[in-house]
């Protein structure tokens, strides 16, 4: 039932109002918030330093001849013997602290991305399946996606990680395996109301395959919820993987991601040298923070409930 | 007989929202007056503003909205630019609103008894169970069957006639000397309107409670008002008695309205219809808003026509009106 | 009402089976524990002397009755490493982590709640919209990095709190607790403030959200057309309202502050169940891990019927729609 109408596009229908195409009303309403765009940016500027990592950082810390260990331990700015500058300060083994983020920035966003299209793909199909062809099907698939949403994240991961061991496709199945359930469900609730309407019935009607109707008419228009939980999915993928990295049973010693980093820098901060766990904790939290940014923007854009 | 001051005097209102896209005069120049007793309906379709004209009268227009200019008199106390304080004192003890859903307006997870005692609590220092006498009283009073264990019931136990009978006995309780039902029987099948129309005229004629009935339905203002006015895209386009407005509508787009009604003397001929539609509040025709849709129109249209008495009591707005003066 | 209890215990019962089989399975079919605990050139006899003290030869199925024989009697295997009942193991430190997911709770909900009420109710004052932004950080902030920052501000710079560990018991309410000791507080604060975030973030946002939501409802108009003061419209017409979506998202969320206090044990040594079975994992302590497992499972199925039957109590709608259903 409507509310009553004290609002002017209410109480007068908008006949004569300006016409906007979708996308442009789309972005203006996006680019309301200077604090998304301001995250879409900082998500951006992550992202390419991570695609370009090599040809940023001063020196290639995975490189054993670069490292020089009396180099190590040094505080942020000073000097190394090389002849460059640690920006950041150096780990215990001499390694650049900024190298050392920009190569992990890449393989933490790599896999957080990763994990996170393959969770969508794998969930999507799923809750597109789901509703679409309804009964036990739905049953059977919905029984099982909240019995693991009933599971914390963390716990599901230990699960797995407990049984597959170690090894970076493990993570990511892991993190798959954490993540699908909250794209099935997303999207069957979507396209559950979007099956009914007349579009799908007209396509039934001209006897196009199943396959066809759920790909290209169905799914296209279960994406906007889809988008808003992806995001937030990267982040709690990229997040989890860190935490995970940090515990010891995530990624092994051979992809240093940033939350590997951190856990390097543990036993050196009682002893006063914050840097080895600070700087790496601060590229995450901006990591993390931008994508939330976008995605809380994202969410009140496309949310039709709290549209002005 | 000395005259009696009317128990509400609204002069020349305007209640504007200021938006992103434009100021939209959602009520642009309305007056008319209520006194105790009566019952005044207010007829348009909707976007011709008159819930933002209820919402008005009781101060409730949220930003962007707000009152932007005319008086509102309220038993001869101005109500525009009154302390927040003193009208929250007004609202639900002397004016009391009505809303459309009670479905909505009732709170889902509140007994009625709560949301029936607070009422009365919030303006009177009375025990709990003086107040739960009067909300019995008062459920009773507009036919509710065994009201002590009916208040204690959840909103969604009731069915909708029923809970407007509710809304209507929250309104009544701290016996208002005004009374605004904004479209009250909208949401309800027609037998349920019929009585509850017939037991909001009881109530009024026996409080002396002035009521204004807002509503698009020309059939609910024949058998309930004394006075109507037509509001037609935030002005009111005429007003008079209502057997007189009925009969013989001067307004174009009164006469219009009732052409359009469906009654069972017209079965058999096509229902006529005014063509076009309601024009947006950012978008309206310059000169008289109605012009765009009129079969009158001409020239002259194109100037805002002022408000003429075109009899005692009688008022129309247009340069073309369909009667001349009645005698 | 009993009805739906009794339906939600059976299906939770069933629940714990099948996690019970997944668990065996995924554990004792798919790890291999053999090789740790036998040295690369350890002899034929040596391996069989140590797999049948392990009980690792019997065939996969008798192993499984096994277990759920002993599962039911409370016997869960002993630990490999610390050759003690697994059960045992993790109920002796279960306080401790209680102790810990419940203080993070209440902060998250004492704070929580005001917090976001406020911020809905004026989202575009100064502070309205920092406690927005904070919630954001709240949420994006990595646990286990906000840990060590708090250790290294208010620990090591500061001097404030000590660091690690878990204080001093006594006693409250008649339960051994670390909070009824001032020493417990300083210790338990660091960790419960750390768990506490990432919660205090969802209860805030989730509480702004629901006075958004609610704010416009025409019940709101109408309590205040019956000239209601602001306060009773908001804390009461309002609050309960908002509260039914709180409930039901922090019941859920109960479970994953336990499994998530892993992380902030390790980092502050809280004698907790996390740090047991981080370790547990990195060494293949079987019975230990399926002993946590299926503790945490059976855990989570009691608080999500708990949240249930609390759900039906707030909103009377559901109640009432069971008894005519």
């Amino acid at each position: 039932m409507a509310t009553v109408a004290t609002r002017p596009d209410e109480i007068l229908p908008s006949a004569g109002a300006r016409i906007e195409s979708p996308l442009r009303r789309f972005i203006s309403d996006f680019c309301e918030s200077r604090l998304a765009v301001a995250g879409l940016v900082g998500f951006m500027s992550i992202a390419l330093v991570a695609v370009v990592a090599p040809l940023l950082s001063p020196q290639n810390p995975y490189d054993l001849n670069q490292l020089d260990i009396l180099d190590g331990r040094l505080p942020p700015g000073s000097e190394a013997a090389a002849g460059f500058t640690y920006w950041l300060g150096s780990d215990d083994q001499g390694r650049d602290m900024l190298s050392g983020i920009f190569y992990g920035l890449r393989i933490s966003l790599g896999v957080g991305v990763a994990s996170a299209a393959i969770a969508l793909m794998l969930g999507a199909a799923m809750g597109l399946i789901s509703a679409y062809f309804g009964g036990k099907v739905d049953t059977l698939i919905m029984r099982v996606v909240d019995i693991q949403l009933s599971f914390p994240a963390i716990l599901v991961a230990l699960i797995l990680l407990a049984v597959l061991g170690q090894g970076t496709g493990k993570i990511i199945i892991a993190l798959v395996a954490v993540q699908w359930a909250y794209y099935a469900r997303t999207v069957r609730g979507t396209a559950l109301v979007e099956r009914r309407k007349e579009y799908i019935e007209a396509a039934r009607c001209l006897a196009l395959s199943n396959t066809r109707i759920l790909f290209r008419h169905l799914l296209p228009n279960c994406m906007p919820p889809l988008i808003v939980v992806g995001t937030v999915q990267v982040a709690h993928a990229i997040a989890l993987e860190a935490t995970l990295s940090f515990l010891g049973i995530g990624l092994p010693i051979t992809e240093p991601s940033l939350g590997l980093l951190i856990a390097n820098g543990f036993e050196y901060l009682l002893s006063g040298k914050y840097w080895i766990s600070f700087f790496p904790g601060v590229a995450l939290l901006i990591t993390i923070v931008s994508i939330n940014l976008v995605g809380d923007q994202l969410r009140d854009v496309l949310n039709p409930r709290l549209q002005k | 007989m000395p005259e009696s001051e009317p128990t509400l005097l609204v002069d020349d209102l305007r209640t504007w929202f200021f938006t992103k896209a434009g100021i939209v005069k959602a009520v642009d120049g309305v007056s008319f007056s209520v006194d105790a007793g009566k019952v005044l309906g207010l007829v348009g379709e909707s976007g011709s503003g008159k819930t933002v004209t209820g919402f008005s009268i009781l101060g409730l227009v949220d930003p962007p909205g707000r009152i932007a200019g005319g008086r509102i008199v309220f038993k001869g106390r101005e109500l525009i630019g009154l302390d927040e304080d003193e009208m929250r004192k007004l609202r639900g003890s002397r004016i009391a609103m009505i809303f459309q859903d009670p479905m909505m307006t009732l709170n889902p997870v509140l007994r009625i008894e709560t949301q029936m005692i607070e009422a009365v609590k919030a303006h009177a220092r009375v025990s709990d169970d003086d107040a739960r006498r009067r909300a019995i009283d008062a459920l009773g009073q507009v036919g509710i069957p065994s009201p002590e264990e009916r208040l204690k019931a959840y909103p969604h136990q009731f069915s909708g006639g029923m809970r407007q009978r509710v809304a209507i006995a929250i309104a009544y309780l701290n016996k208002p000397d005004l009374i605004v039902a904004d479209e009250p029987t909208t949401a309800l099948d027609v037998t349920i309107q019929g009585q509850i129309l017939f037991e909001a005229q009881k109530l009024c004629r026996l409080t002396g409670t002035a009521l204004i009935w807002i509503t698009h339905d020309l059939s609910v203002v024949a058998s309930l008002a004394d006075q109507v006015c037509v509001m037609y895209a935030g002005k009111i386009v005429e007003q008079g008695g209502v057997d007189d407005v009925l009969d013989r509508p001067a307004h174009p787009y009164t006469h219009g309205l009732i052409g359009s009604v469906p009654s069972r003397n017209a079965r058999g001929r096509p229902l006529s219809q005014i063509p076009g539609m309601t024009p947006s509040p950012l978008n309206l025709p310059s000169g008289c808003s109605f012009r765009e849709r009129c079969p009158r129109a001409d020239r002259d249209c194109l100037e805002p026509p002022a408000m003429a008495e075109i009899g005692p009591g009688r008022l129309v707005r247009c340069v073309h009106p369909l009667a001349g003066p009645t005698s | 009402m009993s009805v739906f209890i009794i339906r939600r215990l059976i299906q939770s019962a069933l629940v714990l089976v099948v996690m019970s089989l997944l668990v065996f399975v995924g554990i004792y079919a798919i790890g291999n524990p053999v090789e740790i605990f036998i040295a690369g050139d350890a002899d034929q006899a040596e391996r069989e002397r140590v797999i049948a003290a392990l009980g690792l030869d019997r065939p996969m199925w008798e192993q499984y009755w096994l277990f759920v024989r002993n599962a039911a009697l409370g016997d869960l295997g002993k630990s490999f490493i610390f050759n003690q009942p697994a059960l045992w193991l993790i109920v002796e430190r279960m306080p401790a982590t209680l102790e810990l997911a419940f203080s993070a709770m209440l902060i998250a909900v004492l704070l929580g709640i005001p917090l976001g009420m406020y911020a809905g109710y004026r989202p575009d004052s100064f502070a309205g919209r920092s406690i927005m932004a904070g919630s954001i950080l709240g949420f994006s902030l990595p646990t286990f990095w906000v840990g060590l920052m708090l250790i290294m501000i208010f620990a090591v710079w500061l001097g404030w709190l000590p660091s690690t560990g878990r204080g001093e018991l006594g006693s409250l309410f008649g339960i051994r607790t670390s909070l009824a000791t001032w020493d417990g507080l300083a210790h338990v604060l660091m960790p419960a403030v750390n768990l506490a975030l990432f919660k205090l973030s969802l209860v805030i946002r989730l509480a702004r959200a629901g006075m958004r939501e609610n704010l416009p409802m025409d019940y709101v108009k109408f309590a205040r057309a019956k000239g209601l003061p602001t306060r009773r419209v908001i804390f009461v017409h309002v609050f309960k309202n908002i509260l039914i979506p709180i409930v039901t998202v922090l019941g859920l969320e109960t479970g994953s502050v336990i499994a998530f206090a892993v992380v902030t044990e390790t980092i502050f040594a809280w004698p907790g169940m996390g740090k047991l079975i981080i370790d547990s994992i990195n060494n293949l302590d079987r019975p230990v891990i399926v002993a946590y497992l299926l503790i945490t499972v059976s855990m989570f199925v009691i608080i999500n019927l708990v949240v249930d039957i609390l759900y039906s109590i707030l909103d009377p709608r559901v109640r009432l729609a069971d008894v005519k259903g």
